[in-house]
């Protein structure tokens, strides 16, 4: 549904966008999450042919944004950040005017709009003016709008920001709803919501991409050498015998908690999960274990390692 | 088409649904009606074989409403938009940059055209009043619109350009104002110096406003004026259309 290819958009004197390269397939909801200046709104402005880019070629649905933006405009349903609306406007209002400006016919508009008003809960406020709506309604109209030409492709740059815990659910929700029907491609910094929403996750960092795979798949290529804590009551000496004969650990640490407990960190050598070995020991030996996880290695984890910046240590 | 009728009609609903609109409107109703009683008191004193419409031009607020009017009215077209965001939102519907300018000048220009209407109001007191039949000819009247119309358009252009320029309201108005306030003084100047033969001073004839507004108000079209307008605010409007291009220059 989009290629993009060496895609660059140098601004004067600074480049937002560096020589990125990505593809989304139809059908697939793809998640560009990077800190704010990684260049996902200018990737997402160049894809909605909002402004040209420098260097490179995207494509949607097989034409060029470039030489065919009307064409692909109109399978295009964008949501920019912020999501601007005409705030003046009534909600029904509003959307018949971007219908029409987007080509419906009278018949088909009045299908459409009862249709994503019906989508995106908005029949309530249908008469309302948009300046007088909560945030989250607002965010629904724009995302009412957004779809309201049936678009094949929603291009929605933060489409949650702002919003209250509940309100994030229900947009959410919704936008995986819209996945049977469209190809998604959303911008975000919440990895949470990267997460739970996207199959597949683009991490752009300073302008280019540092990692593209499933948020499953990203994780796994973290987690292959994840440590193993364990909180076992022995006498220490013991434990460090053990740790030390185990061949499958390599390296480990200890610190004395309360009581006889104390708090081992082991890493194992082969990316293997350490933990039946652990249970076992304590259960031949009789060790009371009060504590035994693994440290799964989030999004969140992959995307602080990816994006940090040089010779900042976590803390 | 359709995008470009639709917009038109989004751009005079948010200028006849603002407070500014409204505003634009009542000064304007008030200079025009002030112009009207002014002009009734010098009636009262003599005679004169002037056609209303020239009477009503000779008072001279004629350029106070003109001045500052456009710049109010155009000051929104592009900045709000660009303030607010929702030109992206705009930009990328799929609708062509010429239609965007052409649909918000020419919302522009109808409700500058709407805020003149009062002045056939006014005319048409008078006849009805003093059974003068001269006091609305309709000729005179059309061709006095013809170039509130003309001078509108050139303005509303220019305004749109300003307006395309910047994000902010307050910079568009300014930059309409003092161009509007350049083009008087020009028109001044123009008027003060008698077109003579050197090329300079013909040039500078071109801008004789008053001259030519003055004629307009009498009844007489020169075919000269209407090009120079109608070619003024094509380059105004070319303009514009290149500036909102630019986004894709940067």
């Amino acid at each position: 549904m989009i290629e993009v290819a060496n895609l660059t958009k140098r601004y004067a004197g600074h480049t937002a966008v560096a020589n990125i390269s990505f593809t989304v397939e139809r059908g697939e909801i793809v998640g560009l999450l990077g800190p704010n200046g990684a260049g996902k709104s200018t990737t997402m402005r160049i894809l909605s042919c909002f402004m040209p880019a420098t260097a490179g070629t995207v494509r949607v649905a097989g034409l060029d944004v470039f030489e065919h933006s009307q064409e692909v405009r109109r399978r295009i349903g964008y949501m920019p950040e912020n999501n601007p609306l005409h705030l003046d406007m009534r909600v029904r209002e509003y959307l018949r005017f971007r219908g029409r400006l987007k080509g419906l016919g009278r018949k088909r508009l009045r299908q459409r709009m009862d249709m994503v008003m019906e989508q995106c809960g908005l029949t309530e406020v249908g008469r309302r003016i948009i300046g007088q709506l909560s945030k989250g309604f607002r965010q629904r109209v724009g995302l009412a709008d957004a779809l309201i030409h049936e678009p094949e492709l929603l291009i929605l740059d933060e489409p949650t920001i702002g919003l209250d815990p509940n309100q994030i659910r229900s947009v959410r929700l919704l936008i995986k709803s819209l996945a049977e029907t469209h190809t998604v491609l959303m911008s975000t910094h919440i990895l949470p919501e990267a997460e739970m929403t996207c199959h597949r996750v683009v991490i752009m960092y300073e302008g280019k991409v540092l990692a593209a795979d499933t948020p499953e798949n990203l994780e796994q290529l973290l987690s292959s050498n994840s440590r193993v804590i364990a909180e076992i009551a022995a006498p220490a000496n013991a434990l460090e015998t053990c740790w030390s004969q185990m061949a499958e650990i390599d390296h480990y640490e200890m610190v004395a908690s309360d009581g006889e407990y104390f708090r081992c960190s082991l890493t194992p050598r082969n990316g293997m999960d350490l933990r039946p070995l652990v249970f076992a020991l304590a259960r031949d030996r009789g060790w009371p274990l009060r504590e035994l996880t693994r440290s799964r290695h989030s999004l969140e984890d992959i995307y602080v390692q990816v994006t940090r910046p040089e010779g900042e240590e976590e803390s | 088409m359709q995008a470009y009728l639709t917009l038109t009609r989004r751009e005079l609903g948010s200028l006849f649904l603002s407070l500014t609109g409204y505003v634009i409107l009542a000064g304007a109703l008030f200079l025009i009606g002030f112009s009207f009683v002014v002009l009734m008191v010098n009636l009262q004193q003599e005679t004169t074989p002037m056609p209303l419409t020239e009477l009503f031009y000779m008072t001279q607020l004629f350029w106070l409403i003109l001045l500052l009017a456009t710049p109010v009215i155009t000051m929104r077209l592009f900045a709000l938009e660009k303030f607010t965001g929702t030109f992206e939102t705009l930009m990328t519907s799929p609708v062509t940059d010429f239609q965007v300018v052409l649909a918000k000048f020419t919302a522009g220009l109808v409700f500058y055209m709407v805020m003149w209407l009062p002045l056939a109001g006014c005319l048409w007191v008078v006849q009805h009043y003093t059974n003068d039949p001269t006091g609305f000819d309709a000729g005179t009247l059309a061709s006095t619109f013809l170039g509130v119309f003309l001078l509108g358009g050139f303005f509303v252009s220019a305004g749109c350009c300003a307006s395309a320029l910047t994000r902010s309201q307050g910079v568009a108005l300014m930059i309409s104002l003092v161009f509007g306030i350049s083009m008087y003084l020009l028109a001044v100047l123009a008027n003060a110096h008698p077109p003579a033969t050197t090329w300079q001073t013909k040039a500078l004839a071109c801008f004789d406003f008053f001259g030519q507004m003055r004629d307009f108000s009498r009844g007489v079209v020169d075919s000269r004026p209407v090009v120079f307008f109608v070619t003024l605010s094509l380059f105004f409007l070319f303009l514009t259309l290149r500036i909102v291009e630019s986004r894709r220059w940067k």
